[in-house]
């Protein structure tokens, strides 16, 4: 079937031997007038060079304030069916595991009532249903939560869907029941999920290991990154082999052959702590100054394991570029146990939010506050002691500051009688 | 009237006298010092629940404004 609008510039997307999204969208349109608008828009806003849709909306589902967003096209005139193309973000399941039925039913409802489009899935991990119009969010929402058992997500000034990695249900290396800490932390804060009254958007991902599938120290405000205390598991045999050539290094992931693996140049020496020494037959560790890069156990994944007394770093105040510029989290507690029914960690949650709420300026993120407040102020909000782990770069600050209750002896100072003997 | 309505009543009155049609939370809660944040959230979403408040949020954000007549269809109408 001819699509309505021309769209020279979108048709250039199609080309090459890469995935575009222009074919797929053309493919919907030819039953979904509304995908034909798009197109139509997109190329618009490609020759115009801005873009065409309004800022937000007052739309929702009663009783919450996040899940939907207000959509309006400012060019009604030309494109009438995407005129209002509303989002709506649904939760995804714990490590997006989903059964094909759901996903059909989904589908189903979306292809009646939205324009068909997905994104599977917006950055913080949410199934994006991609336009629909304000008398189908309530009856969306109702067969979501009704016949799905689906519910939407965060947005706004909310807590956002809590993002976790495959963690163990597939993967051998994580420290962590990511799936049950993701559930835990959306059922226990259903409330800052839903109805939004924080200064600006709080993000929670949380990693099995520290190779952090899901980048949680640069994308979470609050990052759970699973690790260990005790020692790097070892199995000498396995390294003599990989060194023999008997196993393949990296997983396969650099090359399926078997080659004999140059231990001191592609291990020993890439280590960042220099904690591991191989005399020809035995590697040795020096855990006591491992950072837990997990590059060792990468490339030997059979013969180096993360060690069994497992738990988490807990870091807080990553963020993208948007007030102030990128920034990665800093660590908090360097190693928490992390068990159900994790009181330790909702303890450490709600005095972080207290202070946030409190302090925060509209739109500043938790790590923005505690640039612009210091981590000094962050840490005794939260009842943390200091700790050199804590640490990002030595003698990054050559000012200490300390406070009267923590020095010995202590010392009181009168501003006051200060100012009578110096004049100003 | 109990204190938790008269906060409310304080709350819906701040928001009438101000010239911005929509507030961010952490400016509402002027209205009310003497509660803390977390009590003011639940005062705020009661107001929503009732009716009296609405959210209006571009996706990053949330702010709260005031109810109209005919609202969402003066949205739709591109009137706001």
């Amino acid at each position: 079937m001819a699509l309505k609008h021309k769209t020279p510039m979108l048709d250039e997307l199609m080309k090459g031997p890469w995935p575009s999204f222009v074919t797929d969208i053309k493919r919907v349109a030819e039953r979904k007038p509304q995908c034909d608008d798009i197109l139509g828009l997109m190329e618009l806003s490609y020759k115009d060079r801005e873009g065409h849709w309004k800022h937000g909306g007052i739309v929702g589902v009663f009783g919450y304030g996040g899940g939907v967003i207000g959509r309006y096209c400012d060019r009604p005139d030309l494109f009438p069916n995407v005129a209002h193309f509303h989002t709506m973000r649904v939760n995804q399941p714990a490590s997006k595991f989903y059964k094909t039925d759901v996903l059909r039913k989904l589908c189903d409802i979306w292809e009646e009532k939205g324009s068909g489009l997905f994104n599977f899935h917006g950055s913080t991990g949410d199934i994006i249903l991609l336009g629909t119009t304000t008398d189908q969010l309530e009856a969306i929402f109702y067969e979501l939560t009704h016949e799905l058992g689906m519910d939407l997500g965060g947005s706004g000034s909310n807590m956002r869907t809590p993002e976790g990695c495959v963690g163990r249900a597939r993967c051998e290396w994580s420290c962590l029941d990511t799936q049950d800490i993701v559930y835990d932390i959306t059922m226990r804060y259903q409330d800052e999920l839903h109805r939004p009254a924080f200064p600006y958007k709080f993000k929670f991902k949380v990693s099995g290991c520290p190779n952090d599938c899901v980048a949680a120290i640069a994308r979470a405000d609050c990052s759970i990154i699973g690790t260990w205390r005790d020692k790097i598991r070892i199995d000498q045999e396995a390294v003599r082999a990989y060194v023999g050539g008997e196993l393949v290094p990296h997983g396969g992931a650099d090359g399926p052959e078997k080659r004999p693996l140059d231990i001191q140049a592609e291990v020993i020496d890439k280590c960042p702590t220099k904690c591991m020494e191989w005399d020809g037959k035995n590697l040795k560790i020096w855990d006591e100054d491992c950072v837990r890069c997990m590059h060792c156990i990468n490339i030997m994944p059979r013969a180096l394991r993360p060690g069994e007394d497992v738990g988490a770093t807990i870091l807080v105040g990553s963020k993208a570029p948007i007030l102030e510029g990128a920034q990665l989290s800093s660590v908090i507690i360097p190693f928490m146990k992390m068990e159900p029914p994790y009181e330790e960690f909702h303890e450490f949650v709600g005095k972080m939010w207290d202070w946030w709420m409190e302090h925060g300026k509209n739109r500043e993120r938790l790590g923005e506050l505690i640039q612009r407040l210091g981590m000094r102020e962050f840490l005794r909000a939260t009842d943390v002691k200091p700790d050199p782990r804590m640490v990002n770069t030595p003698r990054y600050n050559p000012y200490i500051f300390y406070d009267p209750d923590d020095v010995p002896g202590g010392w009181s100072r009168d501003p006051k009688a200060y100012r009578e003997r110096h004049q100003p | 009237m109990s204190s938790k309505e008269e906060a409310k009543e304080r709350i819906i009155n701040w928001m009438k006298e101000q010239k911005k049609s929509k507030h961010y939370f952490n400016d509402i809660c002027k209205a009310v010092p003497e509660i803390n944040m977390r009590e003011a959230k639940k005062l705020i979403n009661e107001l929503v629940s009732e009716g009296r408040l609405r959210y209006w949020t571009s996706g990053s954000t949330t702010m709260y404004m005031l109810p109209g007549v005919d609202d969402v269809e003066k949205e739709e109408k591109g009137m706001v």
